[in-house]
């Protein structure tokens, strides 16, 4: 590289950096808002609507209340991995943003800037490793509290994000086939200008099953069983106050964040959308695309929200069934579905249509295994009365 | 070149620091974290070679399901540490012969010249040089074609490791109370509640199933 090319890719690398860290944590204070916003409505009341136009300070003023709160270290816990924990939650949660590819490319002074802060050629492996690191910060809390109570929330965890780990890896690969490439700024540009040219149609079960595995990767709502307050006070972070707790809770959010920008960049084309990518100059088409990958991954983020309002939380042998008995055969029948079709087809449209019937098929299947399965309840139904409230004699 | 020196020996003092505080460090679970450690410094260092596939698989792999089954099983030991640490040092001969054999056979391999340190660049290779393709197209290329079979084989050996393991461990066992969800979801109240008026004082009229 000569010299002024490596200080363009320099400055703007720096750029980006900053541009990205700290969109990420206006994203997680504009979620938090949002989310109990959201959440009003979802249950008709109003939500904080008091600092700021429509409560839109709360967030700065509920992390000004964190950094005011005493940082308190309890005496029994393992010191350095109790302040070690959040830091290993909140870290992986970061640094996965650093190959996703967040628009097309800007041209500055006759230098091609792509909006993207690396692309590396293995950036989808990255991205499982680097999500794969997020269960430490959960499990080094819950054991470094030395708590019961976070110890189960720990235990939990760590079932789950293993369990789900393996979908989140098997659901892609179909993607990669198809696309021939682990670049994930190549995923993006593979899947064209219109909705039916993306990823999600072709690999629809897949794109189920790795949203679902995702949900479970963030810990949130129908999969929070390592913070069910109702049985474990408040699962792994029991034991954290004043920031420290923020950076767990913060490290939900930003995991929601970055969940969501891959499931744009790998399943709903990226910063595709009819065409409007390519409106403009060299300037205007790679902001452009950002502006669309930015709508994208909020009406993604706009679903988390909506799941956890509307979804109860999964009983521990409902979450395991649905791991491995429904979304791990799901996404493995995607995998040699697709690979087939298309070796003999080289079509796009067979495979999608392969793929959804394969895929029903094998949860009929499963389904019915389960059915036959199930143990008759030793207590039969006397009759018809027996759901009517009781009386007093 | 000069970063990558440093680079190499910052990963290289990791890995190897991390390697001996995993059998330094008093607490089994610090001792996982060094594992886990060293597993990233290595991954470093395979990065460094150029081999970012394997670097990433070696996370994903190790440091993403195989360290999370130690932790997991770590953290629910109930081990004094004192006591754990009491007869520590009754292996050391035993520990101490080991290690001088490997010594001195490493010694012996490298004294021979079996190995050199630089790799001829004469000798034919399987796969194309590493700025022509990258390294994941490199070694899907020869490992589903020249080593089909090998790598079908290895799918079947960790497949029956799989099932006999499964096989070993699920077995129905009767000396359990198991919660039995079909069971609760029936129960209805007149099967499992039952009113009755009790006067007081008189025996006899409440009796258990």
């Amino acid at each position: 590289m000569e010299n002024s090319q490596l200080l363009v890719f320099f400055l703007s690398s720096i750029g980006k950096i900053l541009i990205i860290v700290h969109l990420l944590l206006i994203g997680v204070m504009a979620m938090i808002w949002a989310e109990r916003r959201v959440s009003g409505w979802m249950q008709d009341r109003l939500g904080p609507n008091r600092v700021g136009f429509q409560g839109i300070l709360q967030p700065i003023a509920d992390g000004l209340k964190f950094l005011f709160k005493e940082d308190l270290i309890p005496d029994h816990v393992d010191k350095p991995l109790y302040v070690l924990a959040p830091a290993m939650l909140l870290v992986p949660a970061m640094v996965t943003i650093a190959v996703v590819p967040f628009g097309s490319s800007i041209t500055i002074l006759g230098n091609e800037i792509p909006l993207q802060i690396a692309d590396i050629n293995i950036g989808i492996l990255y991205v499982l490793a680097v999500t794969s690191l997020g269960v430490y910060g959960v499990v080094l809390g819950a054991w470094a509290s030395n708590n019961k109570y976070s110890l189960l929330g720990g235990l939990r965890s760590s079932a789950q994000m293993i369990s789900y780990e393996l979908t989140l890896g098997l659901a892609i690969i179909g993607v990669l086939m198809l696309t021939s490439s682990l670049s994930l700024r190549e995923i993006a540009m593979a899947q064209g200008s219109y909705p039916w040219h993306w990823n999600f149609l072709i690999h629809f079960p897949a794109f189920l099953a790795f949203t679902t595995a995702m949900f479970a990767e963030t810990n949130r709502l129908p999969f929070d069983l390592a913070e069910a307050e109702q049985e474990l006070v408040a699962g792994y972070h029991t034991e954290y106050s004043s920031m420290k707790f923020a950076m767990f809770f913060m490290a939900e959010y930003m995991n929601m964040i970055v969940g969501s920008t891959v499931v744009v960049t790998l399943f709903l084309g990226g910063w595709h959308f009819f065409g409007l990518e390519n409106i403009g100059g060299p300037v205007w088409s790679g902001l452009i695309s950002f502006g669309i990958f930015f709508v994208k991954t909020a009406i993604f983020l706009f679903v988390f929200i909506w799941v956890r309002w509307t979804l109860p939380r999964f009983r521990y042998d409902q979450l395991m069934n649905l791991g491995w008995k429904f979304l791990l055969p799901v996404a493995l029948t995607s995998i040699v579905v697709t690979g087939t079709l298309w070796i003999m087809t080289n079509s796009r449209l067979i495979v999608g249509i392969g793929n959804v019937v394969s895929a029903f098929i094998v949860v009929s299947i499963v389904a019915g295994l389960l059915v036959m399965k199930t143990p008759k309840p030793a207590i039969q139904d006397s009759d018809e009365n027996s759901h009517q409230p009781l009386s007093t004699q | 070149m000069i970063i990558q020196t440093i680079m190499f020996y910052v990963l290289a003092v990791g890995t190897v620091g991390a390697g001996v505080m995993v059998i330094a460090s008093r607490n089994p679970v610090h001792s996982v974290l060094f594992l886990i450690l060293a597993f990233f410094n290595s991954a470093g260092l395979f990065v460094m070679m150029g081999a970012e596939f394997l670097a990433m698989i070696l996370i994903i792999v190790y440091v993403g399901a195989v360290a999370v089954l130690f932790l997991f099983v770590v953290m629910m030991l109930d081990i004094n540490f004192a006591e754990l640490r009491a007869g520590f040092l009754q292996y050391l001969p035993i520990g101490g012969v080991i290690g001088i054999i490997l010594l001195a056979e490493l010694v012996m391999v490298f004294a021979s010249g079996a190995i050199e340190i630089e790799v001829p660049t004469n000798v034919a290779s399987p796969t194309p040089p590493p700025d022509e393709v990258t390294n994941t197209q490199a070694l899907g290329d020869v490992l589903y074609t020249r080593y089909a079979y090998l790598f079908q084989g290895a799918g079947f050996i960790l497949l029956i490791a799989m099932v006999g393991a499964i096989v070993l461990t699920h077995r129905r066992r009767t000396d359990v109370r198991r919660q039995r969800i079909a069971d609760q979801v029936a129960r209805d109240p007149k099967a499992a509640v039952r009113l009755t008026d009790i006067e007081p004082g008189a025996e006899g009229t409440w009796k258990s199933d």
